[in-house]
């Protein structure tokens, strides 16, 4: 029972990465309509900022954190301005295709800026365990977890409490009636590309320690974050979190329980999350269901 | 009283069909104004010029400044623009789009502001957290209203706030309108398919045609016109 537990909180560390991701996801599909597929390389370019900050430039690893989350904002709106917004209007197949192309310009970069190489990174989280009720649990998951669920919890906020929120809210999902009471709603979009990029940032920080520092350390995370996000609903923040960590727990438990899934079939165990849901429920767990305008 | 909106010749055109063919009106300061006119005349056109939702050729003065830019623009300058067909944030729920209407405005009296809609349409805080899209179209259309006045605006514009109404409801909203004028002077730019009612309460009205201005002057003088009773009024 005690193995049991343990997995059930290792996979709720790996889902809390999926939600962050899946809900970073969410936040760019409800303003612009479509996926960033770019979300875990910019991910990724975060993460390698923070490492270079920590073995280059003699910072401790919190304070290279918040730098790192700063610079992603910084280049979330970036992207936006100078790659984005110019091909908002047209078809939406323009920007998925520019967010391809991000993809594979950011992975070049960084593979250019930092090497290919593999690298270790350090936790900021002490490596051992402590024992709750006979479970082991690992500082490494308890951290990761509650990262995460706090980044998620202060976006939350950000969005229901707070003017500029409400007002990102309503670009993103009535852009013509937010311009009528004032929103400039193209600013509003460049925000909404920050925050993601620096939500998308805690996940890549929280995932290097695990898989190691790489070009395409985030290539798996992304996938796993597109399953959380289609399970949840894809319009849905609360979705996207639920999502991940139901995904999380889940293959952790498949990979542990049933034989011959084992490490290896993760990932065509996500796609079939995807496939199933888009065949039984859409809209996901908790989008709502289009109602088609006649 | 001076002019707080002018069109002069006004112009627009959705692709090759020009909607408005030089529009010139005036909407004086505290006054309401009312635009009538056959369906495709260019009334709706007419306020989206205003607010920048169309792009326009000619004069648009507001507060004795060259109005310019889009919407954003006109509502930093006081205006608010209540469309056709409603215009809530129908994703946000009933308080937020209150509290959106006050986007504009800086100052800590939202709140007291929203209590204030609350006296004029009594529903609004029982139904504070419904989703606005879930509304019946007549709430949606009082809503869409209300989240106009939060803005304070200098001049309010209504695209057909009758449409959908029970008739009691169309009463009601049009008494408010003139409340509002009469005690805080709010100046009002409506267009109504309803005549009888918009000249009731509208000092002055335009007719249009085909995007120009076929008629205008006060309302006692465009009830007594034989054409607009023909056409409009049916006696
Ligand atoms: N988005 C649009 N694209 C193309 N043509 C348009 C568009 N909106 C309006 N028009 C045309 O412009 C003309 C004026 O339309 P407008 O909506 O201003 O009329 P209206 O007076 O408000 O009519 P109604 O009483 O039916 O609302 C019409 O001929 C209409 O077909
Ligand atoms: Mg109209």
């Amino acid at each position: 029972m005690a193995a049991f537990f343990q997995q059930v909180v290792s996979g709720l560390a790996s889902g809390s990465i999926y939600g962050a991701l899946a809900l970073s996801i969410v936040l760019i599909h409800r303003a612009t309509g479509v996926i960033n597929f770019a979300q875990g390389e910019m991910a990724t370019f975060s993460t390698y900022i923070a490492w270079t900050l920590v073995t280059h430039h003699g910072f401790s690893y919190w304070p290279a954190f918040v730098v790192a989350l700063v610079v992603s904002f910084l280049g979330g709106v970036g992207i936006h301005e100078a790659v984005i917004r110019p091909v908002e209007r047209g078809p939406r197949i323009r920007v998925v295709i520019v967010t391809i192309g991000l993809l594979l310009v950011l992975n070049g970069l960084v593979t250019w800026i930092w090497s290919g190489e593999v690298r270790a990174v350090q936790s900021p989280f002490p490596a051992r365990t402590i024992d709750v009720g006979g479970v082991a649990i690992s500082w490494q998951d308890i951290g990761t977890i509650a990262v995460c669920l706090l980044s998620v919890l202060v976006l939350g906020a950000f969005f229901r409490c707070t003017k500029t929120g409400l007002a990102m809210r309503a670009a993103a999902t009535n852009p013509a009636e937010a311009r009528l009471v004032g929103v400039r709603v193209s600013r509003m979009l460049a925000v909404g590309w920050g925050l993601a990029a620096a939500l998308g940032a805690v996940a890549g920080m929280l995932t290097a320690p695990s898989v190691f520092l790489s070009p395409n350390m985030m290539l798996t995370v992304l996938i796993y974050a597109f399953a959380a996000a289609v399970l949840g609903g894809i319009d849905s923040p609360v979705g996207a979190v639920v999502g991940g960590l139901l995904l999380g727990v889940g293959l952790n438990l498949l990979g542990t329980y049933v034989d011959f899934v084992g490490s290896d079939l993760g990932l065509p165990a996500a796609l079939l999350v995807i496939l199933v849901v888009l065949l039984v429920r859409p809209a996901g767990l908790f989008g709502k269901p289009r109602v088609r305008k006649v | 009283m001076t002019a707080l909106l002018e069109l002069h010749a006004v112009e627009a055109r959705y692709g090759p069909l020009q909607a408005l063919r030089g529009i010139t009106l005036e909407v004086p300061e505290g006054s309401i104004v009312a635009v009538l006119g056959a369906n495709g005349a260019g009334k709706t056109t007419t306020l989206r010029a205003v607010s920048g939702m169309v792009k326009r050729d000619g004069e648009i003065t507001f507060a004795g400044k060259p109005l310019r830019g889009g919407p954003e623009a006109a509502a930093r300058a006081g205006i608010a623009h209540v469309p056709e067909g409603r215009g809530t944030l129908t994703e946000l729920s009933v308080i937020e789009n209150l509290r959106l209407g006050a986007y504009t405005r800086r100052g800590r009296s939202v709140r007291a502001d929203i209590e204030r809609m609350a006296d004029y349409f009594p529903w609004i805080p029982e139904r504070g957290d419904q989703t606005a899209g879930t509304l019946s179209g007549g709430e949606q259309q009082m809503l869409a209203l209300a989240r106009a006045l939060m803005s304070r605006p200098r001049l309010l514009m209504l695209d057909e706030p009758s449409v959908g109404l029970a008739p009691l409801i169309v009463r009601e909203i049009f008494s408010i309108i003139s409340t509002l004028n009469e005690q805080e002077g709010l100046t009002v730019l409506v267009v109504e398919q309803d005549v009888r009612i918009a000249l009731e309460v509208a000092a002055t009205a335009y007719v249009l045609e085909v995007g120009t201005v076929a008629l205008s002057g006060t309302s006692a003088e465009l009830r007594g016109d034989e054409a607009v009773r023909r056409s409009y009024l049916g006696y």
